[in-house]
């Protein structure tokens, strides 16, 4: 009970601060402060997933748009789908991107950070905020978030790393398994993807 | 050897053109996926046990002055590569880094030009060819090295021609382990990557081409691409 209370409280700050920031502030904020998180945390860096993802869906989701991302990826076929087919689809994508950005945190080794200044006009709502992540003797990575202005602030709809959009990349899977087996098909290769992940 | 290689390709890309079948950039879906299967058995099987063995036993620091070195051979291919992009500041820059890293970071172990703030580039002929307008053709999976496409698989045929360690002569033993620590080496630091696609990926192939198509259509315009209409 108390700690239902202690994430209330955390997540009425979160909204707060969420309201004066820019995009690019946001991301800037939200990757330090979840760095410094998984760094400094023993069971994370003992190897706890659960931990991991527990820090992930209090930090980094409420500012993605996973519905949005869904529609993205799904293309054409979004507006075939029934209402409760789009949720059970935003429900798992949104459980596979969420264990995909934990795997990619879990190797986090302290590298640095180059955020770049946002190229935007303050009245723009469909923003890129790119960050360089560098690495001792190699390229940096590019990672660019896709953000677009809601009433709750701003909201990732897409992430490109080195330039690949994640969101494109589910596109070409998607349908396959759309046209293959329609849409309650692909609903089951993701259920399939995601139990099968929980079970490692 | 080389040209005969390149008339294979060639031939395997009209071969491709001729039968158009599901996806548009891969007509030859089937054999793709072949090579593609073999591929994954070769690392699962070798390629990745020995990268994970160098990752683990091998001090981080001598990982770094190895990737250094080998990372500066390449800089004045790359640098005469931004220069035939017309890129003339940045294929300077190039020779350059290589020109102080060669020398004050002692035969490029030492990448003092990234502190110095010259940034490393990623070109190859691939992407020279693709800034000249040429497309990238059908999508071509190469045996043990992977994603390719027409274009860039005749581009990966002349940079291994132009490599600096294929042009090691008299001494095969020594080309034979210096390629083997550099292929080590670049499997290692793609170890997360990897791992991650399988992760996330629901068909692992169709995620590794669109993937590969993506990152060279951004490698081909330096991370700055004009934007693509949404299909």
């Amino acid at each position: 009970m108390l700690k239902l209370a202690k994430g209330l409280i955390f997540f009425m700050l979160l909204g707060s601060a969420q309201a004066q920031d820019t995009a690019d502030a946001l991301v800037k904020r939200v990757t330090l402060e979840t760095v410094e998180l998984i760094t400094k945390d023993k069971e994370i860096k003992a190897g706890s997933r659960a931990k991991l993802i527990d820090l992930i869906e209090a930090k980094v989701v409420p500012h993605f748009n996973f519905s949005s991302m869904t529609a993205l990826a799904m293309g054409q076929n979004w507006n075939k789908a029934t209402p409760e087919q789009k949720k059970k689809l935003t429900d798992e994508f949104r459980v596979l991107l969420v264990r995909t950005y934990a795997s990619a945190l879990a190797a986090y080794s302290n590298q640095k950070f180059d955020f770049r200044p946002l190229r935007s006009k303050p009245t723009d709502t469909d923003v890129t905020v790119s960050v360089r992540v560098l690495q001792q003797g190699g390229q940096p990575v590019s990672i660019d978030y896709s953000m677009e202005k809601t009433p709750g602030g701003w909201k990732v709809y897409d992430v490109l790393v080195g330039g690949v959009s994640l969101v494109a990349n589910y596109r070409t899977e998607f349908a396959n398994a759309v046209r293959s087996s329609g849409i309650d098909g692909l609903l089951k290769d993701l259920e399939a993807k995601n139990r099968a992940a929980e079970k490692k | 050897m080389r040209w005969r290689a390149a008339a294979l390709l060639l031939a395997l890309a009209a071969a491709g053109c001729a039968t158009p079948n599901g996806e548009p950039s891969d007509p030859l879906e089937g054999l793709n996926r072949g090579v593609h299967a073999f591929n994954n058995g070769f690392d699962r099987v070798l390629a990745r046990p020995v990268a994970t063995a160098y990752r683990d036993w091998v001090h981080e620091e001598i990982r770094n002055r190895v990737r250094s070195f080998f990372s500066n051979l390449y800089d004045p291919m790359i640098g005469l590569h931004n220069m035939l992009q017309g890129k003339f500041e940045d294929g300077f820059l190039d020779w350059m880094r290589f020109a102080f890293n060669s020398t004050i970071g002692l035969f490029g172990l030492h990448d003092i030009a990234t502190d110095m703030g010259y940034d490393k580039h990623n070109e190859d002929f691939g992407q020279t060819f693709g800034r000249w307008g040429i497309g990238a053709g059908p999508y071509l999976v190469l045996p043990f090295l992977g994603p390719s496409s027409a274009r860039d698989g005749l581009g990966i045929g002349l940079d291994i021609y132009f490599d600096p360690i294929s042009r090691i002569e008299g001494a095969t033993q020594l080309r034979v382990m210096t390629l083997g620590l550099r292929f080590t080496q670049q499997r290692a630091d793609l170890l997360e990557a990897t791992r991650l696609i399988e992760e996330a990926a629901l068909d692992h192939y169709v995620f590794t081409r669109d993937a590969f198509f993506q990152r060279r259509r951004n490698l081909v315009y330096d991370g700055r691409p004009p934007r693509e209409e949404a299909r």
